[in-house]
């Protein structure tokens, strides 16, 4: 099983994120390495929620925001490692629609239940195999240090 | 020009995060890409040959889609294309895993 490592910071921050954005849904990027058994994260991104039409249930990240996210990280030296966003009043669980939509593969899920307005519990997925055809979502482990190093 | 590539096609340009063309459209630098990299054209064009519905394609800042000329527009070594797969999802419409009900593929494996 991979493992998301995370700063305690960024952890606290998804899910403070989740907290604000009840009843609907967030959603962010987390930049980072890749290292053997897993990503390290450095730093997490807010980013909006475009789907105001069904915001409770849905999210989707502007392309154009995920190409100044990904020139951040650039900046910082990093790369997209993976993306979190939360289920209002759902568990942290993917669903049918996650998987439909995941593209970037290899990388890291992070779903944070947020029960009644206050963040529950928070799951990471990594989306496994090589093409659209056979990917799947892969439970992970996530650790949660002081410092990712 | 210089080509970005996601972190999950990268696997599939030789592990680089970009790559420089010298082609004088979007449409050249993309042949231009997967003539290098083969195995990239699978992760970006249908077997119809068009960008895949989910794989978003930038010139500096704009999406291409939105170009007049689309992927016939002229370019400059200054510019640069970012290759962007689409992010999206959410709890959708499954009801059966609302709090309360029964969720046989839930994961707590942490925290």
């Amino acid at each position: 099983m991979s493992a998301l490592r995370l700063r305690k910071a960024d952890y606290d921050a998804i899910r403070a994120h989740g907290e604000e954005t009840y009843p609907h849904e967030c959603c962010g990027a987390l930049l980072g390495r890749w290292v053997p058994d897993g990503r390290w994260i450095e730093a997490s991104i807010r980013a909006g929620n475009t789907r105001t039409d069904s915001a409770h249930i849905r999210y989707q990240i502007s392309p154009g925001e995920l190409v100044k996210i990904e020139r951040e990280s650039r900046r910082q030296g990093l790369s997209i490692a993976g993306f979190y966003h939360s289920h209002p009043d759902h568990p942290a669980q993917w669903s049918q629609t996650d998987l439909a939509e995941a593209h970037w593969l290899g990388c890291s899920y992070v779903i944070t239940a947020v029960a009644r307005g206050k963040a529950a519990v928070t799951n990471s997925f990594q989306l496994a195999g090589d093409t659209e055809e056979n990917k799947r979502f892969e439970p992970e482990t996530i650790e949660v240090r002081d410092s990712v190093i | 020009m210089t080509i970005y590539i996601p972190t999950p096609l990268r696997a599939y340009a030789a592990g680089r995060d970009a790559v420089d063309v010298n082609a004088g459209t979007i449409a050249g630098a993309l042949d231009e890409l997967t003539q290098a990299y083969p195995d990239l054209r699978k992760h970006l064009f249908t077997s119809e040959g068009k960008v895949r519905a989910f794989v978003n394609i930038y010139l500096n800042d704009e999406d291409v889609r939105y170009l007049p000329a689309k992927e016939a527009t002229e370019v400059s070594p200054a510019d640069t294309l970012s290759i962007i797969p689409s992010i999206a999802g959410g709890a959708g419409n499954a009801l059966a895993h609302k709090f309360g009900a029964e969720s046989p593929g839930r994961s707590e494996s942490s925290l």
